[in-house]
């Protein structure tokens, strides 16, 4: 017990001793320090924000003189933000489903199969990596316009079913699947999905939570294409519907530093719930050791 | 259990010929090991049995039914393979049940064959394990487990030892060796060490870019190999040769008629093989006669590289007393054990 006391003692003298003595230690905490607050200090003052009374807001202080909730019950109990959660939720959550179940069943035929015009395929779906969204909302406009998508969940979820990034992504991951492990359950009589479902799905788990968290997020915090695609408040998505507390009477900034706190919620469960997987690579533990 | 037979069996990728028309017949029941240098077309060929790889053309039958077109799980086989490929996200008891989802038994019976197996491996104890929390020899054993617990007509192994190490590898020689005798299931086992080649087959396939070049019982391959790279190949260490020419009735290797040889034509060229371990380092007048060169001690005999009039052989020495270095020895070797090639690398009988 002692012996470890000391050793701890011994390990944070050599800390504190080692500190003065080297200046690139300094540069560096600074850095990171400075990045952490850059970082740190929207958030808390959203935080700080949406437990003020509209006479403080102005007031640069974080810490309010007088601290409230009401704001919390306002937004909670208004028929309408809790619309706009749900919209999002169900959009996202359909969305990352379908993105991660599609791009993960592409990239593994691209991966795992020889055909005529794969190279074609794959090269084509990397191609669309490189034109912005802003660029693709007309295309996706006229699309929704002529068949009828316009102002429904399906018009906003449509462009993310699947993404090019999480094809290339899943692809690259099943590149570090053994084919043995395929073949050995093709010899042990599954058929081709549930190979890929029950033998390499599993193995690539760190990439899939990866992926679902990076789409569910995206579509989380999506704006420009929601609100094109959207007219009526109750399609509205959070982000766009948060704007709307601005414009209908005056600005009430308490009110949308609410509604962004609450929406961090749902990206903080998510990425709770995915990032232990993540950490866990599995992919190699089944080969020799 | 079944048979396997091939029928002029070839492989192609593109315009790569890496199969030359194999022919072979595995009868049931029989531990057939295949054997050769890396590239020499092994793992292709059980790949090709197992339906991992499209025939390019022959026939390949298991228990009489051609099977070129059938799918892998229609072939009734099981393969391990070298780097075990159990799946890291389940149970040792799910890997091995694993072969049986498709069998139509109650859950029961599944549950009992799977201790049944578990209990034939000494796998008991860590059937609720994951595979990261086995040694390798443990993971193999589990890849072994699901190769048989759906007790397949034929097993299928793809150099499964070579990932272990030494003391392991003979350790698990052994296990699938008595592991046939008691299921008693036809087994072809690919591997590139001799030595695994000659203590487990019944029967050896020994192949070289694509051919074959011997089919025998250990003992066949070792005592008459067919020709000169069979009998370079098997044995360690390796077969001494030594150029010679037909001569009279015999053959003449560095100026002394040491083999009897007829049919051979008079001045054709001749490479005579001796096993080290047929040519002994004696007092007496022998065969040959060599400066000793290097010695190498293995305890109860001693290895001597022996120059004799330009060519270096290999021969055994007493490992007590061990002739010195650089000293001028005999060399004797019995007629029967001379092995005679000709020109063309074939065994001359
Ligand atoms: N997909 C492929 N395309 C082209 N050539 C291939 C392919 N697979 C194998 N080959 C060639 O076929 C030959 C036989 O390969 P194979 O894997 O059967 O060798 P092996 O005897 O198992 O060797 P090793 O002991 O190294 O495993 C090799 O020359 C190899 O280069
Ligand atoms: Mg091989």
């Amino acid at each position: 017990m002692s012996e470890v006391k000391a050793s701890a003692n011994s390990l944070m003298q050599a800390r504190v001793a080692k500190g003065p003595r080297d200046p690139w230690a300094v540069l560096r905490w600074t850095l990171l320090a400075m990045g952490a607050i850059v970082m740190v200090m929207p958030i808390i003052y959203m935080l700080s924000a949406s437990i003020k009374y509209p006479f403080e807001m102005y007031d640069l202080n974080i810490i309010p003189k007088e601290p409230t909730f009401e704001n919390y019950t306002y937004v909670l109990s208004d028929g309408r933000f809790l619309r706009w959660f749900g919209n999002s939720f169900l959009i996202a959550t359909l969305t990352t489903i379908s993105a991660v179940f599609f791009d993960a069943l592409v990239g593994y035929a691209l991966c795992k199969f020889q055909f005529r015009g794969r190279t074609f395929v794959f090269i084509a779906i990397l191609s669309t990596l490189m034109i912005p969204t802003e660029m693709l909302v007309i295309p996706w406009y006229l699309m929704s316009k002529t068949f009828g998508w316009l102002d429904s969940y399906w018009g906003i979820m449509f462009p993310g079913v699947m993404t090019a990034f999480g094809t290339f992504l899943m692809k690259q991951f099943f590149e570090t699947v053994p084919d043995d492990f395929l073949e050995a359950a093709r010899i042990d009589g599954l058929n081709e999905f549930q190979i890929w479902w029950s033998v390499a799905l599993p193995l690539v788990t760190p990439a899939l939570s990866a992926l679902a968290i990076f789409v569910f997020l995206g579509n989380w915090t999506a704006f420009l294409w929601p609100l094109i695609v959207t007219n009526s408040q109750d399609l509205y998505t959070l982000p766009v519907g948060l704007t709307t507390f601005s414009v209908e009477q005056a600005v009430e900034w308490e009110l949308i530093m609410t509604g962004a706190a609450l929406a961090t919620i749902p990206t903080l469960i998510v990425f709770l719930l995915f990032q232990r997987y993540i950490i866990r690579g599995v992919a190699m533990a089944g080969l020799k050791g | 259990m079944a048979t396997v037979s091939l029928r002029n069996l070839t492989k192609a990728y593109g315009k790569t010929r890496v199969l030359h028309g194999l022919n072979l017949e595995i009868g049931d029941g029989e531990f057939v090991v295949f054997v050769g240098p890396s590239g020499c077309g092994k793992s292709t060929t059980l790949r090709m049995i197992a339906g991992l790889e499209e025939v390019s053309g022959g026939e390949i039958s298991i228990g009489g039914q051609v099977v070129n077109h059938l799918e892998p799980k229609d072939r009734d086989i099981a393969m391990v393979f070298q780097n075990y490929a159990i799946y890291p996200h389940m149970t040792v008891r799910k890997n091995i049940g694993f072969g049986l989802r498709r069998a139509k038994m109650p859950k029961a019976d599944k549950e009992k064959r799977i201790e049944e197996v578990g209990a034939m491996l000494s796998m008991t104890e860590y059937l609720d394990r994951k595979p990261a929390q086995l040694s390798g020899g443990q993971r193999q054993r589990v890849a072994i487990g699901r190769a048989m617990v759906r007790d397949p007509a034929v097993f299928l192994f793809d150099e499964p030892l070579s990932n272990l190490d030494a003391q392991l590898r003979s350790q698990m020689r052994l296990e699938i060796k008595k592991l046939h005798q008691r299921v008693n299931t036809t087994i072809i086992f690919v591997t590139h060490d001799q030595v695994e080649a000659m203590t487990m087959a019944d029967r050896i396939v020994i192949m070289k870019d694509g051919h074959i070049q011997q089919v025998g019982t250990p003992a066949e391959v070792f005592h008459k190999p067919a020709n000169i790279f069979v009998a370079q190949f098997i044995g360690a260490p390796s077969m001494n040769l030594l150029e010679g020419r037909a001569k009279g009735q015999g053959v003449e290797v560095a100026g002394r008629k040491i083999a009897r040889a007829t049919g051979v034509a008079e001045g054709a060229a001749v490479t005579v093989g001796i096993r080290p371990d047929d040519l002994l380092v004696t007092e007496e007048a022998g065969s040959f006669e060599g400066r000793i060169t290097v010695l190498e001690p293995l305890g109860s005999e001693t290895l001597a590289y022996v120059d004799i009039g330009g060519q270096e052989v290999v021969a055994r020495a007493d490992g007590r007393n061990p002739p010195a270095l650089g000293a001028v020895v005999q060399l004797s070797v019995a007629p029967e054990n001379l092995h005679l090639f000709g020109a063309d690398g074939k065994a001359i009988r």
